[in-house]
């Protein structure tokens, strides 16, 4: 049965990305990510309509100027003619749901009026790794609109939000000294995906320190082809020291993917990574959807409390039961 | 996943007073709502801006430097001037220092409410879920 009046709706949305407005990607995104009805059809047009962005993700612990950073970027990227779509996340309140966005603020006002940049907040809306559920379809909607390059900012616990990298072309791995972590009790994993690290304030004492220890520690990696830049920024000074810097490092690492078949590899990731997602929504969501609604989530539950099933064997049960019926929803 | 409603708490102007905007910030996200905060000093353009960038349900408004007869009628025009004519389904909601006899003015103007000093946070936040311009699934 199809909504007539749904699928203009989501035709009329579409066509204004195609026109480049910006009140209709909006609305997209909001449809997206509220998985609203309609937004599997905008996303099977916005899949395949992509043009090409630059990706570039930009991660690192809360307070070491990541948002600043960004700002910096979008200045040097703008100045080189490009146009920018921004994707910034902040975590969402797992007690009310609700979330402080609060990464526009390091935005200066030029580039809040300036019509070749698109700035979108975020709540990661309880989902960890660093960035929302929907993150990676937001990215597809402004690569469908145009936009040359995509920044996508984390959270910014700076622990274990790796999954920025599954999204996109670049990671940029931003510290600050005397930030209390020295890099050996940074979790291995955020530094593992950086691409380019950047040492922002590096006004401040000990940013050689930070230095050394992430040479020492990337002189330790097997970097076959790639070996990361270390950048050193004050993003909040008045002429954004580094930034430029930045830009072309994750310029160069873009042109080394290019040059041979990693970028086909890269994308081939994202796309995995996304399905997987997709996957996991269609499938235990749906099971647990169907046994809450039919009683036979609390009978299960039951039998597991008095040990008369594993979860394993429930969990096959369920889906033998739930994933092979027609039903759809 | 459902539907959040999503708020911009936006400082205009020249006024450096943000305690108050913080305060209502956090009252909207204990009671579930994305809230992006624009920051201080900004024009009624950039907030007409932000507004559709996140196409957001509500924008409150919180000025206590006096301008509000300047500026927030004039953030009515470039929000709807963004929205291609008119912004029917965006709650507009203004607090902090505005006497009694302006409300009116900023009613006529596009303000859907006011909200003067002491008003409590709660009745704010209730004020705005019953409100709502747009549906909320």
């Amino acid at each position: 049965m199809t909504d007539v009046p749904r699928e203009r709706a989501i035709d009329n949305i579409f066509e204004g990305i195609t026109r480049k407005s910006r009140a209709h990607l909006a609305r997209a995104i909001s449809l997206v990510e509220d998985e609203a009805d309609g937004a599997a059809g905008l996303l099977s047009r916005a899949y395949r309509s992509r043009k090409g962005a630059m990706v570039v993700g930009i991660t690192g612990a809360s307070g070491v100027g990541k948002s600043t950073l960004v700002d910096a970027m979008i200045g040097v990227l703008r100045d080189a003619g490009r146009s920018v779509g921004v994707i910034a996340v902040d975590p969402s309140s797992p007690f009310t749901g609700g979330a402080i966005l609060g990464d526009r603020v390091r935005i200066r006002s030029a580039h809040n009026i300036d019509p070749y940049i698109f700035f979108r907040s975020l709540a990661s809306r309880g989902h960890l790794g660093g960035v929302s559920r929907h993150t990676g379809d937001v990215i597809a909607l402004m690569d469908a609109f145009g936009f040359d390059d995509i920044l996508v900012e984390t959270v910014g616990a700076g622990q274990s939000e790796v999954d920025v990298m599954r999204y996109v072309h670049t990671v940029i791995v931003v510290l600050a000294p005397g930030m209390g972590d020295d890099v050996q009790v940074i979790k291995a994993g955020i530094l593992e995906i950086g691409n380019v690290f950047c040492i922002n304030k590096a006004d401040l004492p000990g940013a050689d320190k930070t230095r050394r220890e992430i040479e020492m520690m990337l002189a330790m990696k097997e970097n076959a082809g790639w070996r990361p830049p270390v950048v050193e920024t004050i993003a909040l000074s008045p002429d954004q020291k580094g930034a430029k810097e930045v830009v072309g490092a994750v310029i160069s690492h873009r042109d080394y993917l290019a040059s041979g078949d990693l970028m086909k590899e890269k994308t081939r990731q994202s796309y995995r990574a996304v399905l997987e997602e997709y996957l996991r929504l269609v499938t235990i969501e749906k099971v647990m959807k169907h046994a809450a609604s039919d009683g036979t989530l609390d009978s299960v539950l039951d039998e597991m409390e008095r040990g008369e099933a594993s979860p394993l064997e429930v969990a096959g049960r369920l889906a033998r039961r739930y994933l092979t019926r027609s039903c759809h929803g | 996943m459902g539907r959040k409603i999503r708020i911009l708490v936006g400082k205009p102007g020249l006024d450096g007073h943000d305690r108050g905007a913080k305060v209502i910030a956090r009252s909207y996200r204990d009671a579930g709502m994305e809230v992006i905060y624009s920051g201080l000093h900004r024009t009624p353009e950039e907030l007409a801006r932000m507004a559709v960038e996140e196409d957001v349900d509500v924008v409150a408004l919180s000025i206590l430097s006096g301008a509000h007869g300047t500026l927030l009628p004039r953030f009515v025009q470039c929000l709807a001037k963004e929205k291609g004519g008119s912004a029917p389904d965006v709650l507009v909601l203004a607090g902090g220092i505005i006497p009694d006899e302006d409300i009116p003015a900023l009613k006529s103007a596009g303000i859907d409410e006011v909200f003067g000093p002491g008003t409590a946070t709660q009745d704010i936040v209730e004020y705005t879920k019953t409100h709502l311009k747009r549906e909320v699934a």
